[in-house]
């Protein structure tokens, strides 16, 4: 049963389950909460493809995998177009009457985190967009390289300490601001594109089931609170995603064709960047009193963005 | 349903053409390529098939070598036929998703039209990208000319797609020499084609839900080595269905393929071991040398390049006294890979004949029958001293000052 049907939180907990409980992400990685929502949305078969990450090996370990659906994982890069190939095969063999059930519809979805969507796969899931496959692309965006040991990748913020990019005497962390891959993914005139948090469940699954159900290529960049190397108490993962979502530093919204743009969630009461940052220990030196204007600059941007969104929502562009 | 092309008995078509055809007869359900010189007229060729009417598949261009890869195992895996082609730096692109195709033993059929690796940077034939893709586990089979890019990537189809074999496989034809030389061709007619390699057999789907499967698993010091050992045996396994598939490829049309092709070798006194092209100006050499000077050359290709046909290189040339191996890519440092492979074998027989190397052709270099002949008489010399008389790798048409590595320790 899909969670079309589920009402509260209690019943999707224990609701139909393709992504098994068995894996081995860390306690408190928002990963599993995100997929496993996405397979609860629909009740429609799923082939989904991984890039190479914390998701793919956590669940997928010989001889077990927790994926009670067909699954496949190519490299680091190539999710997009594994999916964008089954996606063409089934079209072939839709078209030739070769499939085994050809009136039970299908749908493809792609996972990455963030290094390999931001970064290194970048390139498959631009061409796969362009080409207008009809897939969803999922980024588990924890703005590091996590499964390799928390290093920065074009996703990481401003102010951030990675391995590769540490807090020291003479530096503040990260020195280049996060991709804006949202907008980046808009303007390929995907049909829809998002970003979602798993706080707002019910908003998530809404998205999840548009893009599912949205024929093309629909990109969803989604925040997954890294408990490991955003250095925050394993339990604190909904809170968390709760402050970057009412900080506005992720603000949830879509795009539809590329031009129309709906914000999603509006927090009732605006929470401080410092907030947000404040609970974890990845920007915990940024509240020395020399980094005071990487903290400044933070909440200047988060509020001219959030300004910008509801401007370009208003105006319909 | 695909239009029928209505095929001639005999047309006259260059090795791209002949392959795009072969691809077109197979009814693939999805290619998913991208073009680089030599190897795009296939692609394009079949993209012609497709805008009239003769391609009930899918055709998916997408943005790189690499991500045409990723295709046909996204593909592959989700239970249909695929094929794709390329060259050189396509090929240098894909070698990550060529591993990973064959790990997941994905029967996916890639047409290597071969060209140098840069740099610098050149697009002419040599055998750089199909040396490059040597240990990647698949089948490599090696056309000699259009025809036989034709019937091996018919052939291809049929092994990698057997259940027992289940690994891709590349067809390897020259670039320019044979993909772009118009010649006579026979095909096959469609349907005779299509009967032969036969529909395909989905077999771990990820289109069947009914029973979900996991591609591409992680695997650790517990039970990769497991993996990569039954992946090597299915590989070494699969020379008897190759023979199985050319003996009924002979049946249907009478042209014979063998793992190991020798020519004129019963009665050789010496022997030159090649690959593609070089193969038939080395026929051509031989038989105006037996004629002119009678002297008694034999020669042999491994047209199966992997799985490399140990045994049958042995059977082949165990016999000769004198060998040599002409390797066209550059051996980085080492010996020729077609040398180190024929010494391998022929270090386990009594005889132990003598075997060289040449490095010749690298970049499109010209490769003629007086050059081959001489190679021939160096072998002769060889033979009749007993030992090897000359340095043992040398390079063959090398402008400048002779080069070469290694004298004999044997006299």
């Amino acid at each position: 049963m899909a969670i079309t049907s589920v009402k509260n939180l209690k019943e999707f907990s224990t609701a139909n389950d393709r992504f098994e409980g068995a894996h081995l992400l860390c306690p408190g990685c928002a990963h599993s909460m995100i997929v496993r929502e996405l397979m609860n949305c629909t009740d429609d078969n799923l082939v989904i493809a991984a890039n190479t990450g914390c998701l793919e090996v956590s669940t997928a370990v010989y001889p077990y995998t927790s994926w009670d659906t067909s699954w496949i994982h190519i490299g680091f890069e190539n999710a997009a177009t594994a999916a964008a190939g089954a996606e063409a095969m089934y079209k072939a063999r839709k078209r030739k009457g070769t499939l085994k059930d050809p009136d039970a519809p299908v749908k493809f979805v792609a996972f990455g985190g963030d290094g390999s969507t931001y970064d290194i796969g970048f390139q498959w899931l631009s061409g796969a967009v362009e080409r207008g496959h009809d897939f969803t692309y999922i980024c588990l965006d924890n703005e590091v390289y996590a499964n390799t040991g928390g290093q920065r990748s074009s996703s990481t913020p401003i102010g951030s300490s990675t391995t590769t990019s540490p807090a020291g005497r003479i530096s503040y962390g990260e020195k280049k601001m996060k991709k804006d891959m949202v907008t980046i993914m808009a303007a390929h005139g995907a049909p829809y594109v998002a970003q979602l948090a798993p706080n707002k469940w019910k908003i998530m699954a809404k998205g999840f089931q548009k893009a599912l159900s949205t024929e093309g290529p629909c990109f969803i960049n989604t925040v997954s609170a890294c408990t490991t190397e955003w250095k925050f108490d394993s339990k604190d993962t909904i809170h968390l995603t709760d402050l970057a979502t009412d900080s506005l530093v992720f603000p949830i919204y879509e795009i539809i064709d590329g031009q129309e743009l709906n914000i999603l969630y509006r927090p009732k009461n605006i929470l401080p960047v410092r907030d947000y940052l404040g609970a974890q220990g990845r920007f915990r030196h940024l509240f020395k009193p020399e980094n005071e204007h990487v903290l400044v600059e933070w909440q200047k941007r988060v509020d001219a963005h959030w300004e910008r969104l509801q401007r370009r929502e208003e105006a319909r562009v | 349903m695909a239009e029928k092309y209505d095929v001639q008995e005999v047309e006259v078509w260059d090795g791209n053409y002949a392959a795009a055809h072969a691809l077109r007869q197979a009814q693939i359900d999805v290619v998913a390529a991208y073009p680089i010189t030599p190897s795009t007229p296939i692609v394009e060729n079949y993209g012609q098939f497709v805008a009239n009417g003769y391609v009930d598949g899918e055709f998916v261009m997408v943005e790189s070598e690499h991500a045409a890869m990723s295709g046909c195992v996204g593909a592959a895996a989700a239970g249909g036929r695929v094929a794709t082609a390329t060259s050189s730096q396509g090929f240098a692109l894909m070698c990550e998703v060529l591993y990973q195709a064959s790990g997941m033993r994905l029967p996916i059929v890639l047409n290597v039209v071969n060209r140098a690796l840069a740099s610098p940077l050149n697009v002419r034939g040599d055998h750089s990208d199909m040396y490059l893709g040597r240990d990647s586990g698949w089948i490599q089979l090696d056309a000699f000319n259009a025809q036989e890019a034709y019937d091996l990537n018919l052939c291809a189809f049929r092994i990698g797609e057997h259940l027992s074999v289940r690994l891709p496989v590349m067809v390897h034809q020259d670039g320019f020499v044979t993909s772009h030389t118009a010649q006579n061709v026979n095909p096959l007619k469609d349907e005779d084609a299509y009967a032969f390699v036969g529909d395909f057999v989905p077999h771990e789907e990820m289109l069947d839900f009914s029973r979900p499967v996991t591609y591409g698993a992680q695997t650790e010091e517990d039970w990769h080595f497991e993996h990569k050992a039954k992946q090597h045996k299915a590989l070494m396994d699969s020379r008897a269905i190759i023979d199985e598939v050319f003996a009924d490829f002979e049946k249907k049309t009478g042209r014979a393929y063998k793992r190991v092709e020798s020519y004129m070798i019963e009665d050789a006194e010496v022997a030159i071991v090649a690959l593609g092209t070089t193969v038939e100006t080395c026929i051509l050499a031989a038989k105006q040398l037996r004629e002119e000077e009678g002297i008694k050359v034999g020669v042999v290709s491994p047209r199966c390049f992997r799985p490399f046909p140990f045994d049958k290189i042995r059977e082949a040339l165990e016999n000769v006294n004198a060998i040599c191996c002409l390797d066209r890519s550059s051996p980085g440092g080492a010996m020729g890979a077609l040398f180190n492979e024929v010494s391998a074998a022929l270090y386990s027989t009594q005889k132990r004949p003598l075997v060289t190397n040449y490095i010749y052709g690298l970049g499109g270099r010209d490769f003629s029958i007086a050059e081959a002949k001489r190679i021939m008489k160096e072998q002769k010399a060889h033979a009749d001293a007993g030992y090897i008389t000359t340095e043992i790798q040398q390079f063959s048409g090398l402008r400048g000052p002779k080069l070469g590595f290694f004298e004999t320790k044997r006299r």
